[in-house]
């Protein structure tokens, strides 16, 4: 059994504070949204945009971050292995076949994971922050010139958006759970350790 | 037995504690409301740089009431003139956008309907004297009454039936109540003459349609002494508004319209001397375009939203029910002696009237709302009207791609009222007067038909009958305090007040229900996905366990 540092002090903060409020804004914007009724619409509003203020100036951070520590360099797309991880997914991880992947500090995430955190990074956070950003400046858009842009369509995109990250959400909390236990994504975003078998 | 009558007695103690509690309560009421009237009297008292008690050409008996205009134009050389100029002389209203010519004179509503060949009548509601029919002078000076806006001793009253006159002879009003209506003491009225207030323009604006309350919706005999719930600028014990604050005049022109009213402005406030011929009424025009400090997400809303739809929640809000609908074609009904017919509903209103038809009244009413750029466009006497549907008596133009549209509250006036099937018309019909062509004097359809539709210029096809009609109103006063206006989701809700406005986006109001089926179906498939997948290692590795 190996172990080994995996995730600093501040990528474990980042990760499961941006967590708690990705699952409260799920909630509170769907509900925005009309989909239920929670905290009443009103406080929903009021929460959601709160929330979306600890995002952003939490996400300043992490970009700050990933930047002076070159950790940006986790994300680099790579199709190598990628066939060998859906393998893995299909059949290997029912037989206890081998993870194909070794972890490493310098390359944290599998190729699989490498590919679906760029997609968050690229795709569903651009779409959500912008027609957010857009949405909380509704009035004050023409100012940049974006008069045309009519709230049907931002709240179309940051609709798309909520529901692309919903979806992303139910994929990565139980693929948390497809370590070599059950546990060890999950001790190790805690702990900062992974724990594979050598 | 002794427990018994103990506590009988006692609450006996209780209920006379209760009535006389009560009843101080009560006095104290009409004491507050008197102290109300005295200080306004004080103030307006030490106000004015001109007490009217004291000159020489007040000093009279007079006769009428243009005896009393003379005296006025007297000092007030120009007033008369001025007067000559506004609606509320002409009563006539050229919209300049879609040149209709509109005005009292002109439009037909569905209430009383039409001015035309009532005039002696309607008049008690004109700034004149002797407006009785066509002959009248509107050019003569002392025809202007300048009483029944400047009283201020709400003692002055005209009459219906009197052509603009208040009576001179004592005189049994209303007609056949058995009660004496003295004369009015002019020289008092004339004396005691001042700004207008909401009683003076309440004398007639509040009676609008007939009776309190009947016609707007949002004006009537409750905003006298308002409470706070009820009008938040003119309470009474507050900043205690007159109709003037926010309708400033200039030269007698009263501003604010229906007829081509404001429906969208984002000008901001107007500071005081720019005269940029802009509405001073607006409620931007003292707010701003960014009244919301607490909340400023509220701001956001102004582009689509009118103020009044979120700070007037109801209208008809001070206890006063306003008719909501009038059914012509039920007038003439008698009784077995061919007498008139009154029927009162349970809330004691006049629910049926052998004369006007069957009424239905509502109290605290839910606005119906629509999109408003501030054109109206009338159903005019003459314009096409077939029969086979709805007549709009007035249409709120506007539109969401419109930029100078935002939603309006409004009161809707359903009716059914005479037309003239042969001329393809709206009816004009000859209600009111002593003669016997009158309807309400021998309830003949005929008769009343040919008198109206001669005085509107147009010979009785000889066949009429009822057609059903919309005639809507902004709704504009009774602005509620802002604790009571609406709360978010009284809109933002799938079945919220907005759900019969077309054409705009209204987050949590279910907007987008293909893509939340599409969207949620892949979240369920996803998650089934996963819920298999780690069954399946639940599975597989409980077998390798063995
Ligand atoms: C995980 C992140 C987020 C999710 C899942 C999410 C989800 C949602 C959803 C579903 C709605 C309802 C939209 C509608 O029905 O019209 C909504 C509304 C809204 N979102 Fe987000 N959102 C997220 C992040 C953000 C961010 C970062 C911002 C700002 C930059 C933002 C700003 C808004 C605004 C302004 C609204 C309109 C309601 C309001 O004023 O609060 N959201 N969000």
């Amino acid at each position: 059994m190996a172990r080994i540092y995996i995730f600093k002090r501040f990528e474990r903060f980042w990760h499961w504070s941006q967590a708690a409020l990705i699952v409260f804004m799920l909630l509170t914007g769907f509900e925005v949204h009309g989909s239920y009724r929670i905290f009443g619409f009103e406080n929903a509003v009021t929460y959601h945009t709160f929330a979306a203020w600890m995002i952003i100036a939490l996400w300043v951070f992490a970009v700050f971050w990933h930047f002076t520590t070159g950790e940006w360099k986790q994300y680099i797309p790579t199709m190598e292995k990628v066939d060998a991880m859906v393998k893995y997914y299909i059949t290997g991880i029912f037989t206890n076949a081998p993870h194909p992947f070794k972890q490493t500090r310098l390359s944290k995430h599998n190729p699989l994971q490498r590919l679906a955190y760029l997609f968050v990074l690229v795709v569903i956070n651009p779409v959500i922050w912008f027609s957010g950003w857009a949405y909380l400046f509704y009035n004050d858009l023409a100012v940049v010139g974006l008069g045309w842009l009519s709230l049907d369509w931002i709240a179309f995109f940051h609709v798309v958006g909520a529901f692309m990250m919903l979806i992303f959400f139910i994929a990565h909390v139980y693929l948390a759970t497809a370590g070599h236990t059950p546990t060890a994504h999950i001790k190790a975003m805690i702990t900062g350790w992974e724990e594979s078998e050598e | 037995m002794n427990t018994t009558r103990f506590s009988i007695r006692y609450l006996l103690l209780i209920a006379a504690v209760l009535m006389l509690s009560l009843s101080s309560y009560a006095a104290e009421q009409k004491e507050s409301v008197a102290t109300i009237k005295m200080t306004q009297a004080a103030k307006q008292a030490s106000k004015s740089t001109a007490d009217h008690t004291k000159f020489t050409e007040l000093q009279k008996d007079f006769e009428s009431g243009p005896e009393v205009t003379a005296a006025c134009l007297e000092c007030h050389t120009e007033a008369a003139k001025q007067v000559h100029s506004t609606k509320h002389w002409t009563w006539e209203f050229l919209n300049p956008a879609t040149k209709q010519r509109l005005g009292k004179r002109n439009v037909i509503n569905n209430f009383c309907t039409s001015v035309k060949s009532n005039q002696a009548f309607c008049s008690a509601c004109h700034v004149g004297y002797g407006w009785k029919d066509d002959t009248f002078d509107f050019a003569k000076e002392e025809n202007v009454d300048c009483l029944v806006c400047h009283d201020t001793t709400g003692k002055y009253k005209k009459i219906p039936g009197l052509s603009g006159h208040p009576n001179y002879k004592p005189m049994e009003w209303p007609p056949k109540s058995g009660k004496i209506r003295e004369p009015v003491d002019l020289k008092k009225v004339a004396q005691n003459v001042g700004k207008t207030s909401r009683d003076s323009c309440g004398s007639c604006h509040f009676y609008g349609g007939g009776g309190n309350a009947v016609k707007h919706g949002d004006l009537d005999s409750s905003l006298k002494q308002p409470l706070r719930y009820l009008d938040v600028h003119m309470e009474a014990k507050g900043l205690n508004f007159s109709c003037g604050k926010c309708h400033l005049s200039d030269s007698h022109e009263v501003t604010g319209s229906r007829y081509a009213p404001t429906a969208a402005d984002d000008k901001g406030a107007l500071l005081r001397g720019k005269e940029d011929g802009r509405n001073p009424t607006t409620c931007v025009a003292c707010h701003g375009n960014e009244p919301h400090k607490e909340y400023a997400k509220l701001n956001d809303h102004i582009d689509k939203v009118a103020c009044q739809t979120c700070h007037i929640p109801e209208f008809a809000r001070g206890n006063i029910p306003t008719k909501m609908t009038w059914d012509w074609s039920t007038a003439g009904r008698l009784d077995e002696n061919g007498k008139r017919l009154k029927i009162r509903n349970s809330g004691g209103m006049v629910a049926y009237d052998s004369k006007k038809g069957d009424f239905t009244y509502e109290s605290s009413v839910i606005p119906e709302y629509v999109w408003f750029n501030g054109n109206v466009r009338y159903t005019l006497f003459g314009d096409k009207v077939d029969g086979s549907e709805i007549v709009k008596i007035n249409q709120f133009m506007g539109g969401p791609d419109d930029p100078n549209s935002r939603i309006w509250p409004v009161k809707v006036f359903r009716g059914k009222q005479p037309w003239d099937v042969g001329n393809q018309t709206l009816a004009v019909f000859h209600t009111a007067g002593e003669d016997d062509n009158a309807y309400w004097k021998k309830y003949d359809w005929e008769k009343a038909m040919k008198v109206g539709m001669a005085a509107a210029g147009m010979e009785y096809s000889g066949k009429m009958d009822f057609v059903e009609t919309e005639m809507s109103w902004p709704i504009t006063h009774m602005v509620a305090p802002k604790a009571d206006a609406l709360s978010c989701a009284q809109c933002h809700n799938e079945n919220g007040r907005l759900r019969n406005v077309q054409g705009i986006y209204l987050p949590g109001a279910n907007n987008t229900p293909v893509m939340d089926k599409i969207g949620l179906g892949i979240a369920l498939l996803a998650l089934l996905g996963v819920l298999a997948h780690g069954g399946i290692r639940i599975l597989t590795s409980r077998k390798g366990a063995k």
